[in-house]
């Protein structure tokens, strides 16, 4: 069990900028000159990278606009197979995609069940547990999945036995979703003055239920906005977990197509339309996020 | 009438409240994360160190000595320290272009949206775009190495390492403070200086963090590798899958958790060795 003592040594490093904590700096100070260099080197930067991120993309698109991989000319064929593909004897491409979406919501839902109130009625009565607390919601990332998915065999087994339904992988998801939900829950909490909320209210003569979910959890409704669709959008592309427990979801579904029909066209159409999905998701994300601190 | 009511329900409530503490309302996360995630750790070690009689049994360990056991272990750990520097040097590079700009710049949210896509939503996805980048049917070339390890495989995983690098050590540049650079000017100190002596010394712990973070992601990354189109198990992750989808037939039936435990133990003596390195480094960061 030494990697989980060693554990709390990666905390540092841990995305805070999921969560929508960076902090805003101006660089007024800098001489113009030093300003002009640094410009320089930032839009040869982002060129060259850009360039190195967007090409693979690219790519895809063009081959998803194919009428078949490697053929050349243009058609819309593959795009319209989303909603088409079916593999003989097996569930509709499309209807992984929706059983996906709403294993994205069943998680993210589950995920604010469980965490919001503990979160909040920690930092209320119980701060000295904290430290415990983030250590274990942060110790998902230091587990590698695949060491997970092995001790959770006779867990599924157990789980199988009742219910077969794909929504059941929510349960594991929801601990593969913690490290992130849990930076953005706390930033989230971080910006809301729970002593002083809790207090008036309190003395206002309102219950500790009330308060929980009547004066602080609208206050942090940024953070849960956050988590939420960040815990949803790891659903999308989660793969391992699903495929080794032999479940079905959108990326187990593709790879399997892939598997089948190598170079499958709807595969590229399929890549795209969910890689562009998400990026348009946390971009948005971003904007509904920051407005508010910037401000000030 | 209600109030006489309240007052006298109160300081009943108020004495029995002792009773229960207040970390009873932590109670179901705990039981939660014990049940999925404590829990299955603790299976995969039990399982590993005993036999089906549930006696102590080490001998299953001595699988991990195979050569073909060995080789995966040498090759997850040449690729995921490969992709990791390579990801945390770019990737720091990057980054710094990233939070010298305006921080609600739109270059900056794309970027940021767009290494949270590439990083943890790629998966199975990543391969079928290197696959119609440079793969048999490549628009760009027909890269004869695509297929080959590392090479191959580390490009692919490389593109999804230095979006995580720039996630994660964003934040600590923008803990980099303007007045610092100012200050080591006003002392006569050189472009060379202030990156050798103030920023250098203050990233670093970061830095090293954010790299330890990738090395444990590409030792976990299986759905990359997995759907890229060369078939042969080369890492400790796909003979974990393999070992756990045909279970029927070997002779040793803890293969999947022997295997798991050495990845734990991978990743324990990389992070002690980042304890012990971040202990060295906190003594004059104070």
């Amino acid at each position: 069990m030494a990697s989980v003592d060693a554990g709390g040594a990666v905390a540092p490093a841990i995305p805070s900028e999921l969560a929508g904590a960076g902090t805003a700096k101006t660089r007024r100070g800098l001489h113009g000159r030093r300003r002009r260099r640094l410009n320089v080197f930032r839009y040869i930067a982002f060129a060259v990278f850009g360039v190195f991120f967007v090409l693979p993309l690219l790519a895809l698109l063009r081959m998803s606009l194919e009428p078949a991989a490697g053929a050349g000319g243009w058609s819309l064929a593959a795009w319209k197979q989303i909603v088409s593909y079916t593999v003989v004897g097996t569930p509709s491409l499309i209807s992984r995609v929706i059983v996906t979406l709403e294993l994205g919501v069943i998680t993210a839902a589950a995920m604010l069940v469980l965490l919001v109130p503990t979160m909040i009625w920690i930092k209320l009565k119980v701060p000295w547990i904290s430290r415990t607390v983030e250590f274990l919601c942060l110790l998902p990332l230091t587990i590698p999945a695949i060491v997970l998915v092995v001790g959770l065999v006779p867990v599924y087994n157990w789980i199988q036995q009742r219910n077969v339904s794909t929504f059941m992988l929510f349960w594991v998801y929801v601990v593969l979703v913690l490290p992130y939900a849990y930076r953005a829950l706390a930033a989230g909490l971080n910006s809301v003055d729970v002593k002083t909320l809790s207090e008036a209210a309190r003395g206002l003569g309102a219950s500790w239920f009330t308060v929980m979910f009547r004066i602080i959890a609208p206050n942090m409704r940024q953070g849960i906005l956050n988590a939420s669709l960040l815990s949803f959008s790891l659903v999308l592309g989660e793969f391992p977990i699903a495929y080794l427990l032999l479940y079905v979801n959108l990326q187990v579904e593709m790879y399997s197509i892939s598997r089948n029909t190598p170079n499958a066209s709807v595969l590229f159409s399929t890549s795209f339309a969910v890689l562009v999905f998400t990026f348009l998701l946390l971009l948005i994300l971003s904007y509904v996020g920051r407005p508010r601190r910037g401000r000030r | 009438m209600a109030a006489t009511t309240d007052a006298g329900v109160r300081p009943a409530r108020a004495r029995r409240r002792p009773h229960i503490p207040a970390w009873v309302g932590v109670t179901p996360f705990l039981g939660y994360v014990a049940v999925f995630l404590l829990w299955p750790v603790g299976i995969v070690v039990w399982t590993a160190l005993h036999n089906t009689s549930g006696s102590w049994q080490l001998s299953s360990l001595s699988f991990l000595g195979q050569s073909q056991v060995r080789t995966a272990f040498v090759n997850t750990f040449e690729l995921s320290l490969g992709s990791a520097v390579f990801g945390a040097v770019l990737g720091a590079v990057l980054a710094y272009a990233v939070a010298t700009g305006d921080p609600d710049g739109a270059v900056r949210r794309v970027y940021t949206a767009a290494s949270g896509v590439l990083a943890q939503f790629g998966g199975v996805v990543l391969a079928f775009a290197f696959l119609v980048l440079i793969g048999p049917i490549g628009l760009l070339f027909h890269a004869s190495w695509y297929l080959s390890f590392p090479w191959g495989i580390g490009l692919i995983y490389g593109y999804f390492q230095v979006p995580l690098m720039v996630l994660v050590f964003v934040p600590a540049l923008d803990g980099l403070k303007v007045q610092w650079r100012e200050a080591s000017e006003n002392l006569g100190g050189s472009a060379w200086q202030y990156w050798r002596h103030v920023a250098a010394p203050l990233l670093a712990p970061a830095f090293f963090g954010s790299l330890l973070l990738l090395f444990a992601n590409a030792l976990s990354a299986y759905a990359t590798i997995q759907a890229w189109e060369n078939q042969i198990p080369y890492v400790v992750p796909q003979l974990i899958g393999t070992a756990m989808t045909s279970e029927v037939g070997l002779s040793n039936a803890n293969q999947a958790q022997v295997l798991a435990v050495g990845l734990i133990i991978m990743v324990a003596i990389v992070m002690t060795g980042y304890a012990l390195l971040q202990r060295r480094t906190a003594r004059w960061l104070r």
